[in-house]
């Protein structure tokens, strides 16, 4: 370890070793981590995931972008599947705006009477009655519940299932037929074991509406 | 706790013990320069050190270091302030954000040197393509690189030669970068790209909505359309998430889909949080030419590690038991089951919780759900993690250096008890090293309590609590932000308001004290023992890689974060527990 021949003891300071490095470094790692490291990494994303890359986008027919498969949308007709809650403002699932719920467990806004849950159920019950069903189960949490981002796509295959006989009624088909669409939209876990399996809302109705569309009666 | 959940947390673990041998070594290597990477490049290594106004043989004594340290992260708190500021009218700016306020710039400026990453803002709708790279990335990289420099300075101090300098700062701080976050970055970012995570300049993308009746305006129109906000987001993520940084690219940080898309996405997320605090267990223990010490402080961190997230996993899984009767919160293979509230349907509980307590037991404060919708007990490991110092792995560099000041305290309990002048790897532990390694675990522990207290008494700081309700869970987001700013880690009670001028500013403090006020002690107790001579092991001496020496320092970590903050505690998710089994 060779000494510093700036430094005569070990309780001086070593000014040139100070200041011009520091303003240096900076302009320097500025350049390399904050400008040409980003432009790499876009490179070379767009260039072997190019649609990742852009953000997972879907079009219809003639080509028009109607959503991301990763970020959810809003459905309040019975005769779609419903996602996750979003509590994202000023309306749900706004993609420009992430947000949770961030309540409480004993928020009353959360599991008063008049609060996140019990709204849900009103709502999920109203809409089994709309369509004429019952279903004696109960309802799988995430079903009455908001996500993190107020953006998930998915619900649990669970969730799906407590759906199926209200959509196939409103649509006019068969729950067999239902479920197997549900079926081809579900996801196992990540490598088998990682997270939960889930069924991708969005391109579930999406496919509904191709295969089974809604009758021209229920439609807006 | 079910079987997929358990198997999770284990193969986690598995994986990152797995990595620590061959990275930490790499790294030693690196910082000792004598890796593979060194001897290729070392040409270009020397023409920047040229280019920098340095060289790599010019060391520093350990004022030097820590001015250099200072001033570095200084300068770059003022380019990150500056940018914010003129956003508006510099390029990659397709979402034309204005200009960030004053203390919300100040608070993110601190926020990033500091490698806390606190966010008061939400990045899709606050910060321009050009901010987030140019200010934000940069810090993520350089801060952890910074944190990273003080701990090898610390281990040139502890291990066995005597010497007047500490290395060289701008060395360790470009090996950090260049050969160790860099091409660890690059490689987890095209990962992440291939889930799904998005990597553009575009500007956002509007949508025709599937359902166009689904939602109304404020208005009475209906909503048509939905704006997909994207951006060059998975080269930030990967840096935020491997150097401890954790400043989402979105508001929602790694809960967004855009951030992480998939639960493969989600385990390559959680790994890079503990794999280089973990791994500099072992650099450390090889640079000091003994790989058991650097075993034995992973040890004790895996442990404490291992039995909180066992904690916050059991309490989430076991739901919200004030949820109405119609509600399924029971786990099966097709239902997550337990507390979804702020959860992901992706991820489910194991993998949510098992995030929580990396994300707080390293400094890292990215998240994937929501901490505030946890339940009381859920919440309370969290918080807890940081407050035990940021120690338990921690943030890259701070982590271990935090741990070190406790071995130093322990192995100095330890000759209290039996007599003797305590000594750690050969150097004698005396009157000074032993101020400067309560300062520094002291300091985080005022700066919590007394921000929370000030904050609970003042009107700024009750104005902006999200959850009143009852009163115990409003108390928790306080100290919740005070325990994560005191100790640079970055989560958030999410619901507590704190872009305002009363929180920008408090944290701001918080961190910048959490931060420097705790490296400079480091830094000096490194300058102090590199100094002094070695003392050959004797039969008194204690050995600090056994058991016995591991049992002593998980005692002294967690009586000294038990005794602080359990009153704290018990105002918060403690109450606020008993309230929920009490109906």
């Amino acid at each position: 370890m060779k000494a510093n021949p700036n430094l005569k003891t070990n309780q001086g300071i070593d000014w040139r070793q100070v200041i011009m490095p520091s303003v240096l470094s900076i302009v320097f790692f500025t350049l390399v981590t904050g400008a040409l490291y980003p432009a790499v990494i876009t490179g070379l994303a767009q260039a072997i995931f190019p649609r990742q890359a852009k953000g997972s986008l879907i079009t219809n027919a003639d080509g028009t972008v109607i959503g991301s498969e990763l970020i959810g949308q809003q459905f309040s007709n019975p005769a779609y599947f419903w996602g996750r809650l979003s509590a994202t403002s000023p309306v749900a699932y706004n993609g420009a705006a992430s947000s949770g719920s961030n309540y409480g467990p004993l928020s009353p806004a959360l599991i008063g009477p008049d609060g996140l849950v019990q709204s849900r159920i009103k709502a999920l019950e109203e809409a089994n009655a709309a369509g004429g069903v019952t279903v004696d189960t109960p309802i799988p949490v995430d079903l009455v519940t908001a996500s993190g981002s107020g953006l998930d796509p998915h619900i649990s295959p669970a969730a799906a299932q407590y759906q199926i006989a209200r959509v196939a009624m409103l649509r006019g088909v068969s729950a067999v037929e239902v479920k197997a669409l549900v079926d081809q939209f579900t996801e196992g876990r990540g490598l088998g074991v990682l997270g939960e399996a889930r069924v991708n809302v969005l391109m579930l109705n999406v496919a509904l509406d191709k295969q089974y569309p809604l009758p021209a009666a229920t439609k807006p | 706790m079910t079987f997929s959940g358990v198997l999770q947390l284990v193969i986690y673990m598995a994986v990152l013990l797995l990595l620590v041998k061959p990275l930490g070594s790499y790294m030693a290597h690196v910082y000792e320069g004598t890796s593979g990477v060194n001897r290729v490049f070392r040409p270009l290594e020397r023409g920047i050190y040229r280019l920098l106004g340095t060289r790599e043989d010019l060391q520093m004594n350990w004022k030097t270091y820590a001015l250099a340290f200072m001033l570095f992260n200084f300068i770059g708190l003022l380019v990150v302030y500056g940018l914010q500021r003129v956003q508006a009218s510099l390029p990659l700016n397709p979402a034309g954000m204005g200009p960030v306020s004053m203390e919300s710039s100040f608070n993110t400026a601190v926020s990033f040197a500091t490698n806390t990453n606190w966010q008061g803002y939400g990045g899709e709708y606050t910060m321009s393509y050009l901010t987030q790279m140019l200010g934000l990335t940069v810090q993520n990289f350089v801060s952890a690189a910074s944190g990273m420099a003080v701990l090898v300075a610390l281990i040139r101090g502890l291990r066995g030669r005597t010497a007047q300098t500490i290395g060289s700062f701008w060395v360790d701080l470009t090996r950090s970068v260049l050969y160790i976050l860099l091409p660890l970055a690059a490689l987890v970012a095209i990962i992440l790209v291939s889930q799904g995570t998005v990597q553009t300049f575009d500007t956002y993308t509007t949508a025709q909505v599937v359902d166009a009746t689904a939602l109304t305006n404020a208005d009475g129109s209906a909503v048509i359309t939905q704006t997909l906000a994207v951006g060059p987001a998975a080269s930030q993520i990967a840096i935020k998430q491997l150097g401890t940084n954790g400043g989402g690219f979105f508001n929602v940080n790694s809960a967004h889909p855009f951030e992480n898309p998939t639960p493969l996405s989600n385990f390559v997320e959680l790994l890079s949080i503990l794999l280089i605090p973990a791994a500099l267990c072992y650099t450390f223990g090889k640079m000091v030419g003994d790989p058991r010490q650097g075993w034995a402080v992973l040890a004790v961190m895996v442990i404490i590690f291992v039995v909180l997230l066992a904690g916050v996993y059991l309490a989430e899984q076991a739901g919200n038991p004030q949820f109405s009767a119609k509600v399924d919160q029971v786990t099966t293979e097709f239902n997550p089951g337990g507390n979804m509230e702020g959860k992901e349907a992706r991820f489910g509980i194991a993998p949510s919780t098992l995030w929580a307590a990396a994300t707080t037991a390293a400094s890292n404060g990215s998240v994937n759900s929501m901490h505030d919708s946890y339940m009381p007990l859920g919440g309370l490991v969290p918080m807890w993690l940081m407050q035990l110092g940021e120690v338990i792995f921690g943030g890259v560099g701070s982590g271990l250096y935090g741990m070190l000041m406790f071995a130093i305290v322990a192995v100095f309990i330890a000759g209290l008890m039996v007599g003797r002048t305590p000594e750690y790897l050969g150097k004698k532990i005396e009157a000074y090293e032993m101020k400067m390694a309560s300062l520094v675990i002291l300091i985080p522990c005022a700066v919590v309590l007394i921000g929370t207290a000030t904050a609970v008494v003042s009107e700024g700081g009750l104005a902006t609590i999200y959850n009143p309700k009852p009163a115990a869970h409003g108390f928790s987001e306080v100290l919740y932000a005070f325990s994560s700013a005191g100790n640079n880690n970055g989560s958030a009670f999410a619901g507590l308001g704190a872009n305002t001028p009363f929180y920008n500013t408090a944290l701001g403090l918080a961190m910048w004290f959490a931060r420097y006020w705790l490296a400079i002690p480091t830094l000096a107790i490194a300058g102090s023992l590199a100094a002094k001579k070695v003392v050959p092991a004797s039969e008194g001496t204690l050995p600090t890689h056994t058991g016995l020496f591991m049992a002593m320092l998980i005692g002294v970590v967690i009586i000294v974060g038990a005794l602080t903050f359990i009153p704290a505690l018990a105002l918060g998710p403690i109450i606020e527990h008993i309230l929920l089994i009490g109906g």
